[in-house]
């Protein structure tokens, strides 16, 4: 592929890739991301290819391993077109049926569908499935129809117009001044306004000036950004090209772990193509714009998801955080001007571009606009990635999206934010995404949200985020590293049946001075999954101090105790 | 790893000191460890302290000091994972081998590592054997998974 | 080079633009405890017991003193009920570690902290870092370092060059406030003699 030279030269290579694609034609999508992976959609694809020589069908029908489209819960995923017809839970045996059947005879396996629980109704296409029709799936909507390794599967959704538009009729300032109107915010949680960020920076004197993608996730169960990483690389790519363009950054960097080895291998093609198709290298286009992006592997850890930890091990430091004065859009990576934004804040860009900002600020709230990608798991009936419009109750999230709690148990919490999050008991389900009413109720707009239900102890839970951060903590302060340390033996003494008096009091106190007195975000957060357990659950802890008894029957040693 | 083959890969990172972790993961990636002398010989090359060293190589989740037994065993410890039961399947691996995470036995046959999310929830608790994926495991069906294992 | 005026406990103190808060305060005699700083080393921020409320432009912050410089009209307060409090609970955490700190202990009362609050530690080390830098930074000799992270960081001499540099140099025996140094030290000393090779911790 020579590079294409202009915007109007990118269109006719799109028209190219169209005309020579008959929609038409039977084609079938089997969702590679991870997790159908480890249910066998590898298995799944081989066999369809084999089946597909073996009826000498080749010529005639299409197969692809796509991206995620979020069902987890039922994969591995298959889609065919141009029916749109979604089979669940395919296994290579299924294989020469559908090929027999829905590929030449267009019949509809039945027992492949989706069956409304409750209803018995069964779903035909993804669209009718209620786990998809609650959500927006403008972010990845697309991804089921496209090969995450195939930049052309991208051109033949639109992909890179934004791009072509930018560099067709937009200045850098129109660039910034579009994305303040959609009122992007930072999808990391804290909500800073993207658009007066980048403008920040552009404005900045120092030169060079950087750009990261921050994908480094490092909350437990939690992976919508590597998912959404590996699935649409090129719609990441896209928004950070057109973030370096209107910044005037000449340097982007993909910060991401390597514990999912498919998300860099996406990442690290997705670069190589659209450096091949001129999207990437200089004269981006046809223009006088130069830019080079990098995957950077993280040497894993949760404190690099706090910025100055994330640039202090990009240069090859420890990732210790440290107390800042300046902001990074003036002295960040390398004491240069850096915009570090959240992968899914990347991934709007695009759509703002080609959508404009009137339309993209219309969804969602005042407040929060756009839509929001989560990994929904724990407890709950449909375990995936979903997108929502900011603005939906997490009670639609939980119940008509997630298809309510597993094996009919009651609903207990919902732990939004992780780590650093907090708890969203049954009265408060109704609360909004959206970042001030959130904020408000104590939690973090995380990428991942995990249902608990009766049997879920939320003491273990909180215990369980302590540990995790005991370790994970860079240890550098005071009030982190042995507020962290002694609130989890206060905590191991309560699940053990050794819980005294005083004891939440004392959880009280050092929750309270690690908040104000931390060095950084993780340490000031670390104790918010305690302090709003003890808010909305306090029953529980009260249970294992007094009575000796964990209410769900989790804390071994003490419900063993009990039996004795 | 000889110290050609490093030397290698610290002058690809053009020696710089801040490229510090990039070249300790590319030396891990093809020796699976990072013994004591390859610490030493990149201090010396890329005129890194080895306190500082010492440190990278115990900070960072990815750095492993210990060679790996024959076989990896990942046992996902995501909050999904866990509120599904993954401990109960982690105490069982753990007294059936004899190690925590982070180790590897005296036979060097496993080394058991915990991972924070797998990215594959649905399927929880998760066991990743030489990259199988075992799935909704519970403690009894994890043991027969492992005394699978020579 | 500039000069400042702020406040510090209501009282006037004029600075030049340069200092942080600390120096501010020291030159004006207004005492705020400090453990982890060192006036030859960078501010570091970790123990958190200098930490004071800092008002400026209208916005009211906790910070360290060590580290915050200080802005003209700035209204600083080093003793408030919540700075109290804070310095109290973190004191009361370091004692854990080594109750019988001589430094630790010349903060005990004024604060009113109580060394059994929390439950003892089998490491007298408070991380204040004071060794690992003062090595670094003035000495250049990197011979101890931290390794590990989180709640299982601690400090750790590097064999090699602490056998032959240390013996000579002990500086920073003075430097730390507990006796943790020492007893690494004399760790790291018996393991020399007993195997010139050294053991990284093996565990994460």
């Amino acid at each position: 592929m020579a590079q294409i030279k202009s915007p109007e030269e990118l269109e006719k290579v799109r028209q190219g890739i169209l005309s020579g694609r008959d929609p038409s034609k039977p084609s079938i999508s089997v969702c590679a991301g991870s997790a159908c992976l480890a249910s066998g959609a590898a298995e799944v694809i081989a066999a369809f290819k084999a089946e597909i020589k073996k009826q000498g069908l080749e010529a005639d029908v299409d197969t692809k391993g796509a991206g995620c489209p979020g069902f987890c819960e039922r994969g591995p995923v298959v889609v065919i077109y141009p029916e749109e017809i979604c089979y669940l839970q395919v296994k290579p045996e299924d294989v020469s049926e559908i090929v027999s059947s829905t590929i030449k005879e267009k019949k509809v396996i039945d027992r492949l569908l989706y069956v409304d629980p409750s209803t018995g109704e069964k779903a035909v296409h993804e669209y009718d499935i209620p786990f998809y029709k609650k959500q927006m799936r403008l972010v990845i909507g697309d991804n089921i129809k496209i090969d995450p390794k195939s930049i052309d599967d991208y051109l033949a959704v639109g992909g890179y117009s934004a791009l072509g538009k930018v560099i067709r009729s937009m200045t850098p300032d129109q660039v910034i001044e579009e994305v303040s109107k959609s009122n992007l915010r930072g999808r990391s949680g804290s909500g800073f306004p993207a658009g007066f960020k980048w403008e920040s920076c552009r404005k900045s004197e120092g030169e060079p000036k950087y750009i990261i993608c921050n994908c480094h996730e490092g909350d437990p169960g939690a992976f919508a950004d590597r998912r959404l990483l590996e699935a649409t690389p090129h719609t990441v790519l896209e928004g950070m090209i057109i973030g370096c363009y209107a910044i005037g950054a000449a340097e982007g960097y993909i910060f991401v772990g390597d514990e999912f080895p498919q998300t860099v291998e996406n990442a690290r093609l997705a670069i190589k193509q659209a450096e091949e198709y001129g999207f990437l290298g200089k004269n981006i286009l046809g223009s006088d714009f130069d830019l080079t992006i990098k995957v950077y592997i993280d040497g894993g850890g949760y404190v690099l998801g706090e910025s100055s930890s994330l640039m202090a091990s990009m240069e090859g430091k420890i990732g210790e955080p440290r107390t800042k004065y300046d902001h990074a859009t003036d002295r960040g990576l390398w004491a240069k001007p850096t915009v570090l934004n959240n992968l899914q804040t990347w991934v709007n860009v695009p759509l703002i571009i080609n959508q404009g900002a009137d339309s993209f600020s219309k969804i969602g709230t005042e407040e929060s606009t756009g839509t929001r990608v989560f990994s929904l798991t724990g407890k709950v009936n449909n375990i995936g990635m979903v997108e929502v419009p900011m603005g939906m109750t997490f009670r639609e999230i939980v119940f008509d999206i997630g298809g309510g709690i597993r094996g009919n148990k009651k609903f207990k919490a919902l732990q939004a934010g992780g780590p650093m999050g907090g708890f969203i008991p049954e009265n408060l389900l109704d609360l909004q995404v959206d970042y001030e009413e959130m904020k408000k109720a104590g939690l973090a707009m995380g990428p991942g949200l995990i249902v608990a239900d009766e049997n879920t102890c939320i003491v273990d839970m909180v215990k369980y985020y302590l540990t995790f951060l005991a370790n994970e903590s860079c240890g550098k302060c005071t009030p982190c590293r042995d507020g962290l340390r002694h609130m989890l033996k206060i905590m191991n003494r309560i699940t053990e049946g050794r819980g005294q008096k005083g004891d939440l009091e004392l959880l009280e106190i050092l929750s309270e001075v690690q908040k104000s007195a931390a060095l950084c975000a993780l340490g000031q957060g670390a104790s918010d999954p305690l302090r709003a357990s003890l808010k909305h659950f306090r029953d529980e802890y009260e249970a294992h101090i007094e009575e000796k008894r964990c209410p769900a029957g989790v804390c071994k040693v003490l419900s063993t105790a009990l039996n004795i | 790893m000889d110290n050609d083959r490093i030397d290698q890969i610290i002058d690809k990172h053009q020696g710089e000191a801040s490229s510090l972790i990039q070249v300790l993961l590319e030396i891990q990636r093809e020796n699976s460890w990072l013994p004591k002398e390859i610490l030493e010989r990149v201090s010396e090359k890329l005129q890194v302290s080895l306190a500082q060293i010492q440190h990278t190589a115990t900070f960072y989740k990815a750095f492993r000091l210990v060679p790996k037994g024959r076989h990896e065993i990942h046992i996902c410890n995501g909050t999904s994972c866990h509120v599904r039961g993954a401990q109960g399947v982690i105490d069982t691996v753990q007294d059936l081998i004899g190690i925590r995470p982070g180790q590897t036995d005296l036979d060097s046959k496993f080394t058991l590592e915990t991972c924070n999310c797998l990215g594959r929830c649905a399927l929880g608790p998760v066991i990743e054997i030489e990259g199988k994926t075992h799935s909704k495991m519970s403690p009894a069906e994890a043991k027969d998974v492992i005394k699978k294992y020579e | 080079m500039g000069v400042v005026t702020l406040t510090i406990d209501n009282k006037e103190v004029k600075a030049k633009e340069e200092m942080t808060v600390l120096e501010a305060a020291q030159s004006a005699g207004i005492d705020i405890p400090t453990l982890c700083h060192h006036e030859k080393l960078e501010p570091y921020t970790a123990c958190r017991l200098c930490m004071v409320e800092v008002e400026s432009r209208g916005r009211v912050k906790l910070d360290t003193a060590c580290s915050s410089p200080v802005k003209e009209n700035m209204v600083v307060r080093t003793k408030t009920e919540d700075i109290i409090k804070i310095r109290r609970t973190l004191l009361e955490l370091m004692l854990s570690h080594a109750p019988d700190s001589r430094e630790l202990q010349a903060l005990v009362k004024e604060y009113g902290a109580d060394k059994d609050r929390f439950e003892k530690e089998a490491s007298f080390c408070i991380h204040c870092g004071l060794c690992v830098r003062y090595c670094a930074e003035v000495k250049k000799k990197s011979a101890v370092g931290f390794i590990n992270s989180g709640v299982r960081r601690e400090i750790s001499f590097v064999p090699e060059i602490a056998s032959k540099e240390c013996w000579n140099c002990k500086e920073c025996f003075e430097l730390c406030p507990t006796e943790a140094l020492q007893t690494a030290y004399l760790f790291t000393v018996a393991q020399i003699s007993d195997s010139p090779s050294f053991e990284l911790e093996s565990e994460k």
